[in-house]
């Protein structure tokens, strides 16, 4: 990467570093001028703010709170879709961070009714049901109990499900996996609530219920709560964030993201599941070919994407190309990441960043020397279960187009201009067809699969 | 950045220690007990007045007992039995009023969605499939996906409509789900939805649904 310094980058820092001649500066001053009149006024508001030379000036102050984040840095969730002219989904732009925390406030958004703007001073979680001692817990009362903390991956039930249909090339990963976002959550684990309510043995299901206009509520087997379920007031060092769940949120790690009930106010133990419709007519996987749904799919298989270079991005030249990207699974650790730079003919084995740990996102990173020619870019992972990442076709032989939980390899499509697309690496399905199906199987020349 | 990185890790793996630790304080189960913790079963030391007399609260003390109240206010969950239907009652012919008034600016008059585009269908009978065809053939509506019409009562009184959730009464909640019901041809356009009438109709596609027979690889 390193490079010869020229005479003129020598004479620039000397001049830097020393006074500037009244030639120069009013050199300078006509040549911002010129850049104001060509339109670059950005530019010009910013070479105002920054200093020419920041060691020899004192910067800005301490202060209570951050202005955030650097002028230079912008990252942004993206808003879509709305209902009933309100918007309800905003995505988080995986290829524009680092690391494995998503920041708080790009964290993906989905909300079946807005977010709600709950006071903790009058929170109150009630739990009743099958239990010794119906009761009403305070935030503070949860805030009492003793702590866990973990780190642990969001991901919407519907996440990906373009891609049962089919993207364009134009799709960058804000449209191929919006909904996915990792967070340390910190929280009451929800065994202790369970034993000082008194759940009885009969108990099999439990409901959890929002605060928000939706009262949206998902039944959960009581085991989930037993094994690792959390009811947390943390992310990220501070309390919930709001559209994430303020005051508190139920954590269900390695589950889809709707289980998650935000802004939970009940708790009611069952011996059966209640049947909601977040749980029936939705987060339900159609299988069109058989005229089935699956209901209660609750755990992510494994998945991983390469964040970086993704769609929309460019590679900036012949040369070293470090792939990465994220990798994880509702079940457990991930074993192996694997990268393949040739549409899937070979494949490396990426390095993984520690420490591993288990329902949570796990960065991975593969050195590739890019030689300019058209490349087709692939991630796929494996869990320590044993459960390999599989491809889009072989979840659309079984599924059918379906809509929520895929999980299937993402590839991206380097061209020689260094710009990426995205693309399907495998054969159109037609081809992967039985005979008497793939007449059945209406390709749309938009879906990119043709 | 190495350093910066470093630092990440040893956090995270201190995250992860801290998280295999004891979850009880002093004089609570051990560190070595805490896998029993995990059985439903298990009980705690209990602290406080008494294990098993008026006034225990649990092994913390904490919270309070709730109010039959509080509970009667809250638990408005329906289930397919119709365990939580409340009384009151509803005919489609009311229920054809009150969603063209409140109902239909969103999903059409005749329910048939797409108003905004994002709101749901919520009639068809045609089914959404077609065996044989892995994509879809129609939308999934009341009439073709739905397996439990105590569902439609406990959503839509609990969410509907959009703009003022929860506002609806009972019987004119019976009323709306009569509607639909009439509607998606699954009742009778006299039919009286009450908590016995509805916890006994059969949606046509209750069979649809099979629990999820993962895990297991479900493509070799």
């Amino acid at each position: 990467m390193a490079r010869q310094v020229s005479q003129q980058e020598i004479d620039t820092f000397v001049r830097r570093r020393g006074l500037f001649t009244r030639r120069q500066v009013l050199g300078g001053a006509a040549v911002v001028g010129a850049m104001a009149l060509g339109g670059a006024l950005d530019r010009l508001v910013l070479a105002q703010q920054v200093s020419e030379d920041t060691t020899r000036v004192q910067g800005g102050p301490a202060s209570d709170v951050s202005k955030g984040r650097s002028q230079f840095e912008q990252p942004k969730r993206t808003v879509t879709t709305a209902y009933a002219g309100i918007p309800q989904i905003s995505g988080t732009d995986q290829s524009q961070l680092v690391g494995v925390i998503t920041p708080s406030d790009l964290h993906f958004e989905r909300h079946h009714a807005g977010i709600p703007d709950i006071d903790p001073r009058r929170y109150k979680l009630l739990v009743h049901g099958l239990v010794e001692r119906p009761m009403v817990f305070t935030l503070d009362d949860l805030k009492h109990f003793p702590q866990e903390s973990f780190p642990h991956f969001v991901e919407c039930s519907g996440d990906s499900s373009g891609h049962y249909r089919g993207l364009l090339e134009t799709a960058t990963i804000v449209d191929t996996n919006p909904l996915y976002s990792n967070s340390e959550w910190v929280g009451v684990p929800l065994e202790i609530l369970f034993r000082e309510v008194g759940a009885k043995k009969e108990a099999r299901w439990f409901l959890a219920e929002s605060y928000d206009g939706a009262a949206m509520t998902r039944s959960v087997p009581m085991s989930k709560g037993y094994d690792d379920g959390m009811l947390t007031y943390g992310q990220n060092g501070e309390a919930v964030r709001p559209e994430q769940g303020y005051p508190v949120r139920l954590l269900l790690p390695g589950w889809e993201g709707n289980i998650n009930v935000k802004w939970l106010r009940r708790i009611e133990v069952s011996d059966r599941p209640f049947m909601t419709r977040e749980e029936t007519s939705k987060y339900t996987d159609p299988l069109p070919r058989e005229g089935k749904a699956r209901q209660f799919t609750f755990e992510w298989d494994a998945k991983s994407v390469i964040t970086q270079p993704s769609g929309g991005m460019t590679v900036r030249g012949k040369g070293f190309v470090e792939v990465r990207g994220l990798a994880w699974s509702g079940r457990g650790k991930i074993a192996r990441v694997e990268v393949s730079t040739d549409g899937g003919k070979t494949w490396g084995l990426a390095s993984l960043a520690e420490p591993v740990l288990s329902k949570t996102s796990t960065r991975f990173r593969y050195p590739w020397f890019w030689e300019g020619q058209e490349a087709i870019i692939l991630s796929r992972c494996t869990d320590e279960t044993g459960y390999i990442q599989p491809t889009r076709n072989q979840l659309l032989l079984v599924r059918g187009e379906s809509n929520y939980h895929y999980n299937g390899i993402q590839a991206w499509k380097i061209q020689p201009s260094g710009t990426v697309v995205q693309t399907y690496h495998e054969p159109p399905l037609q081809a992967a067809l039985p005979t008497h199906l793939a007449g059945l199987w209406p390709l749309t020349p938009d879906c990119g699969l043709v | 950045m190495k350093g910066v990185e470093a630092l990440l890790a040893l956090a995270l793996a201190g995250i992860a220690l801290l998280a295999t630790a004891c979850r009880g304080p002093a004089g609570l189960p051990s560190p070595t007990q805490s896998n029993l913790l995990l059985a439903p079963q298990a009980q705690p030391t209990p602290v406080g007045p008494s294990a098993t007399g008026p006034g225990y609260r649990g092994a913390y003390g904490l919270g309070r007992d709730a109010t039959p109240e509080e509970i009667a206010t809250w638990d408005i969950d329906v289930m397919p039995d119709g365990t939580g239907l409340p009384p009151g009652s509803g005919t489609p012919a009311q229920g054809a009023t009150i969603f063209a008034a409140k109902c239909a600016s969103c999903h059409g008059d005749k329910g048939q969605g797409g108003l905004p585009a994002t709101s749901e269908v919520l009639v068809d009978t045609r089914p959404w499939f077609e065996r044989g065809n892995p994509r879809p053939v129609g939308p999934r509506t009341i009439g073709n996906y739905w397996p439990f019409a105590t569902t439609v009562f406990d959503y839509v009184r609990r969410a509907m409509p959009f703009d003022k959730p929860g506002s609806l009464t009972n019987d004119e909640v019976y009323a709306v789900v009569a509607w639909l019901l009439n509607q998606n041809k699954i009742i009778g356009e006299k039919d009286v939805m009450n908590a016995q009438t509805l916890a006994k109709v059969q949606m046509p596609v209750r069979d649809l649904f099979v629990p999820d027979p993962r895990p297991w690889p479900e493509y070799q």
